[in-house]
């Protein structure tokens, strides 16, 4: 049986198409997210699935059990807030209890909910305070209160750590995971925050325009993207992307590279066979920044590049270069940093180097996983 | 204080000061004269205090003053005007809220437009409605009765009222109706107990308006009104306008007051909710 099932869902306001055919199934259980940038339909879909939203198109089934003409309130659904929406006029222990009480629950028995779920979250000195006088972080978890009383079989989150401060949001961050692991029950996350999405989900599905651009779990995203959008999204600092032009070289590809220090050609690790452009046509080559580190005495082939700007993160110090023309950032250890406008030996390492069409920001390279 | 910047704090207190008595110069008049007796009016100034506490000039204009043919005073008027004010004020507000929560927060298709009309509705003229409002009124056979009255009273108050509550409730988010939608709340259980009780400023706000609107209201009163039914401001009229010869001032001034007094009431008692029921959702906003 699976959690959540989503078969070809079709949302449009009025003539203007905002989700276009969403496929996503979910296994009972498992933790989802749908990340994106703002206004490519998360929130749209996640409040189709808690049927607060009509479904143009398609169909969506939780539990087995197709929903798409059942109100919220029979979906057997939690929700969870950016605004978390706690109702201003009620306590901490009657916004928890107020989905309780419309259920009929006995007082008795919500009294025992309320107080289990509060000890739970660590909010049991909240009980009788207004929404208002909480901090963002006490009315966080007393939006997460409100969903875990309905004890459901589907969690959703619309964004509930975003208006959290950093700090905050990294300690939220390991409770959801840890109310997950706890409860086992489906959830499906929305978020913008890419380090969310890769943290939290046991599957992300990366969404722009209305469309999945590639669903799968964080390490096979962040490895193998399907195409430029889904590469430059996941993962921060993103991944580079040098403009050049494929050539053939022997029995192999390599590219151009004009460092600002130097001109060489980079040998590619793609069989001409498998990669879907020929020599002589532009590509951009993808490369993720910690593959771009300081060379050492094993680096056989160094790469002398100009620094244009230093930024020291603490572990690593990120180095702004420009290679054929387009700003790079690489990853080095701090000691091997260079100053602004010197030059430093790099090491390049391609292996997991991918190319992709600038125009269409597919894959070219044939190392599609999955 | 620097002996410049005091110069000019005493300018400004004595400007406002000068205007403050120019606009309470005229409420001043009336109260002295409302304590005067006949006599003491022919002789003294008008702005001359009166020589006592006199309050014969309220007790006839309250209970013994001509209106025309009758000579019983204000008092009946004034029990009309609250049977028509209160249920007014309490329907038209009422109304005006759930209205005004649902064009706020549940943008139906439409809804906009509904507002648009109701918008439109809140500046209609009131001497363009008498007509109609006079035949709906015959249709229902309620012409010239409070119940009649109430009715026009309501229906002209809607429009302002459904803009104000709709004004203050589209200032919280419309995630609160996803939350309680999902908690298994339906459209009045989350206006009974989400944000019904959040709503006192704002319905200080409406109450105040519509009942100072209402009880100072005289062309409706005026049209609609049968002899039962007249309401104060009609009867002030009327009072005012008969005469038996010699002019009682302090009779008119008296029942001009006994006509402002629960106006002036209201305000003192609610002026203070009343700013801050209109600052609430601004800030809010
Ligand atoms: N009620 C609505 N009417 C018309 N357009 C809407 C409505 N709600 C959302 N949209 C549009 O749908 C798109 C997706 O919105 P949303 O799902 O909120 O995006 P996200 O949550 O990913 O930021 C946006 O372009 C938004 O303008
Ligand atoms: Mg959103």
């Amino acid at each position: 049986m699976t959690g959540l099932s989503i078969r070809n869902v079709h949302k449009s306001y009025g003539n203007v198409p905002v989700l276009k055919g969403i496929n996503i199934d979910v296994a009972e259980g498992e933790f989802l997210i749908l990340v994106g940038s703002s206004g490519c339909g998360k929130s749209t879909l996640l409040n189709m699935i808690a049927g607060l939203e009509t479904i143009t198109q398609g169909e969506i089934a939780i539990g087995g059990r197709v929903v798409n003409d059942l109100p919220p309130k029979s979906r057997d659904i939690a929700m969870v807030f950016q605004s978390y929406a706690l109702y201003p006029s009620m306590t901490v222990r009657e916004n928890i209890s107020f989905g309780l009480e419309i259920r009929k629950v006995a007082p008795e028995e919500r009294k025992r909910i309320v107080e289990a779920v509060a000890e739970s979250l660590q909010i049991s000195h909240l009980l009788d305070r207004k929404p208002r006088q909480l901090s963002g972080g006490q009315r966080q978890r007393v939006a997460m209160g409100r969903a875990l009383a309905r004890d459901p079989t589907l969690f959703l989150f619309d964004e509930p750590l975003s208006n959290l401060d950093a700090q905050l949001r990294i300690e939220m961050r390991s409770e959801i995971k840890m109310m997950h692991k706890r409860t086992g029950k489906t959830v499906c996350y929305v978020t913008h925050d890419q380090v969310e999405a890769m943290t939290l989900g046991d599957r992300i599905a990366v969404m722009k325009d209305g469309v999945v651009q590639q669903l799968g779990r964080p390490q096979e995203i962040y490895d193998a993207p399907a195409n430029m959008y889904v590469a430059g999204f996941i993962g921060a600092p993103p991944m580079n992307f040098i403009p050049g032009t494929l050539e053939g070289e022997g029995s192999g590809l390599v590219m151009s590279i004009d460092t600002g220090a130097e001109r060489r050609r980079l040998a590619l690790p793609f069989r001409p066979a498998d990669v879907k452009a020929r020599p002589g046509q532009k590509v951009v080559l993808g490369l993720r920044p910690e593959r771009i580190t300081a060379a050492g005495a094993s680096t056989s082939d160094p790469l002398k590049v100009r620094v244009d700007m230093t930024e020291p993160t603490g572990p690593d110090t990120l180095i702004y270069a420009t290679l054929n023309g387009k700003r790079t950032l690489c990853r080095v250890q701090p000691f091997a940093a260079p100053k602004a406008g010197e030059a430093i030996a790099l090491d390049f390492d391609l292996s997991r180097a991918l190319l992709f069409d600038p125009e269409s920001g597919a894959r070219l390279d044939g190392g599609l996983a999955g | 204080m620097r002996p410049d910047k005091l110069v000019a704090r005493i300018a400004i207190y004595a400007v406002l000061g000068f205007f403050a008595l120019i606009f309470l110069a005229p409420l001043y008049v009336v109260l002295v004269t409302s304590l005067k007796t006949l006599p003491e009016l022919r002789v003294g100034t008008m702005l001359a205090l009166p020589q006592g506490l006199n309050f014969d000039a309220w007790g006839k204009a309250w209970s013994s003053a001509c209106t025309g043919a009758a000579c019983n005073g204000l008092q009946p008027f004034f029990m009309n005007s609250v049977y028509i004010v209160i249920p007014s004020v309490i329907i038209s507000s009422m109304i005006g809220s759930i209205n005004g929560y649902a064009l706020a927060q549940w943008r139906f298709p439409g809804s906009e437009i509904i507002f648009t009309g109701l918008l439109f509705g809140f500046f209609i003229p009131f001497q363009a409605i008498l007509l109609p409002a006079a035949q709906f009124l015959g249709m229902l056979k309620l012409a010239n009765t409070i119940p009649g009255l109430i009715i026009i009273q309501t229906v002209y108050g809607i429009a302002f009222c459904t803009m104000l509550f709709r004004n203050y409730y589209v200032a919280m988010p419309l995630e609160l109706v996803k939350a309680a939608r999902v908690d298994g709340a339906g459209f009045f259980r989350i206006f009974w107990r989400i944000f019904l009780p959040i709503s006192l400023p704002i319905f200080t706000v409406c109450v105040i308006w519509q009942f100072t609107h209402i009880w100072n209201d005289f062309l409706f009163g005026v049209v609609f009104s049968g002899p039962e039914s007249r309401p104060i401001t009609v009867g002030l009229n009327n009072l005012v306008n008969t005469s038996e010869g010699v002019k009682e001032y302090n009779v008119d001034t008296a029942a001009a007051l006994i006509t402002a007094l629960p106006t002036l009431i209201v305000y003192i008692i609610g002026g203070r909710y009343f700013i801050r029921g209109l600052t609430a959702g601004a800030v809010k906003g």
